[in-house]
């Protein structure tokens, strides 16, 4: 069953990291963030030790490092606005290949490059062991609330179908010559931008109409039934229990 | 014998004074496939969602195997009335096709060992079954709106409405559609702008236009009336004549 993974960020596979039940991963990965974000930045002997927490994680979950370190662009914004902050800080100077940078804002962009690399990394590895149902099933297990999680799940679930409509629309804009990176044109991609979202809005509503047609009335129903037979990638429903 | 869908004086004005429906009778008895046609904005959409309580009748009044549609029925009304809507990525929303199945009759209050039974069973009649664990978005279109029939079947209704069931599909899969309609044992209604298609599954033909009831008849001489065909903006694909296609498939 090759194809039965739901989002792009997972990376198949069957370590014990990845059989590990979405809930304990989830608190894990909550409890190490929290841990992270409030362990004083000067302390920097400490992120090398989280660095090496992760590293046997992701040694241990067999998801190849690279496909990680692809994943981590997304955190390239945040490392600019890092970049600029030793430039834009105030307070006592030091002087580096004949600039004179901030102390002060040295110290802040290196603290939010160390807590927001092990962040992303934890995140990332997180998701690439995780499937999304596994995700939502962990989040269930920890009582979040019923609402909650619902929303969540209808994201995951929209979130290509709404994707796939915005590249069809910029298609459509491009056969009629639109160039998306222009900036003359990006009053007209910010009006597609809004018509998507009154077209995802619309869907919501059709979605909801189908929902109560089958009648829904406010919660997700226990659909522990048609789960129970669940195989994931056809191992043994013994080891998938004895995962848990 | 009291028919499944009865229809009486029904009228309806959208919030916005848009008035769609101005007394449509209809009535569909037990066994019965029939094709609902008419041009865009007849209220076609309009006369499906009073069907099960989505929308509230104006005026008349709307009820199923005998059951009024009212506010406290409705549970029990969405369980006779299944719709498939046109959209499959409007039915679909949960991680997998058994998910999405199970979803109307867990809302039914089912569990464990029987809902498994309805879900296979479902699966089973659209069949679906070895995709039960793929995620619905993973599916081709002619797939996913197979799963949709089955997301409804799986709640047992006493009567199936379909939504334009041939759009977006390719020929293959709207004949093996067909097919799959063709074997189940329950009440059809059919909304489609697909004549051939209406010809090939229904026997009975209802035409709405402007909001209300314009034909009834045997689906041969609706599509035959040609006066009635071009009053009501309703045309045959190019080449396609029902006179010529005579023994059809039951």
């Amino acid at each position: 069953m090759g194809a039965g993974h739901g989002h792009r960020l997972y990376f198949h596979g069957h370590s014990r990291v990845h059989r590990a039940a979405g809930h304990v991963k989830l608190l894990a990965l909550v409890g190490f963030m929290l841990v992270v974000v409030s362990t004083p930045r000067a302390w920097y002997a400490v992120f090398g030790g989280y660095l090496l927490v992760l590293a046997v994680v992701i040694a241990w979950s067999r998801v190849p490092p690279t496909y990680l370190l692809k994943r981590l662009v997304i955190e390239v914004p945040f490392l600019l606005f890092a970049l600029l902050m030793p430039f834009v800080a105030t307070g006592p100077t030091v002087e580096v290949l004949g600039l004179e940078l901030s102390r002060p804002g040295l110290l802040a962009a290196w603290g939010l490059v160390a807590k927001g690399t092990l962040g992303v990394l934890a995140s990332l590895t997180f998701a690439a062991t995780t499937e999304p149902d596994e995700i939502l099933r962990g989040m269930q297990r920890l009582h979040l609330p019923d609402l909650l999680v619902q929303i969540m799940g209808l994201m995951i679930r929209y979130l290509d179908v709404v994707t796939a409509e915005l590249r069809r629309m910029l298609t459509g804009m491009r056969s009629r010559g639109f160039d998306p990176r222009s900036p003359r044109h990006w009053p007209v991609l910010a009006r597609g931008l809004g018509s998507l979202f009154i077209r995802s809005y619309e869907r919501g509503e059709r979605v909801h109409l189908a929902m109560l047609s089958r009648g829904y009335q406010g919660r997700l129903p226990d659909l522990s039934g048609a789960r129970g037979h669940e195989h994931h990638h056809g191992r043994p429903a013994a080891i998938e229990e004895a995962a848990r | 014998m009291t028919p499944v869908l009865d229809v009486r004086g029904l009228a309806y004005a959208y919030p916005d004074g848009h008035q769609a429906l101005f007394g449509v009778d209809l009535h569909v008895h037990r066994g019965e496939r029939v094709a609902l046609l008419g041009p865009n904005g007849a209220g076609k959409t309009t006369l499906v969602l009073h069907l099960n309580g989505i929308l509230t009748a104006g005026a008349g009044t709307v009820s199923v195997s005998g059951l009024p549609v009212e506010k406290q029925h409705l549970q029990e009304i969405r369980r006779r009335v299944g719709i498939v809507f046109q959209d499959p990525d409007d039915q679909l929303f949960l991680g997998t096709v058994r998910q999405d199945v199970a979803f109307g009759p867990a809302n039914l209050g089912l569990r464990g060992a029987e809902l498994e039974e309805r879900v296979h069973s479902a699966l089973d009649q659209v069949g679906m079954t070895e995709y039960a664990d793929r995620p619905p978005h993973h599916l081709s279109f002619g797939q996913r709106r197979r799963v949709a029939v089955a997301t409804v079947l799986a709640m047992e209704p006493e009567v199936l409405v379909l939504d334009e069931p041939s759009s977006n599909l390719d020929p293959a899969s709207r004949r093996e559609l067909a097919d799959i309609l063709r074997s189940l044992d329950v009440t059809v209604l059919m909304v489609t702008h697909d004549l051939p298609y209406a010809l090939e599954l229904c026997p009975r033909s209802v035409v709405l236009s402007g909001g209300t009831i314009v034909a009834d008849g045997g689906t041969r001489d609706v599509l035959t009336d040609r006066d009635l065909m071009a009053a009501h903006r309703l045309e045959l694909p190019f080449g396609f004549d029902p006179r010529t296609v005579d023994s059809l498939p039951t």
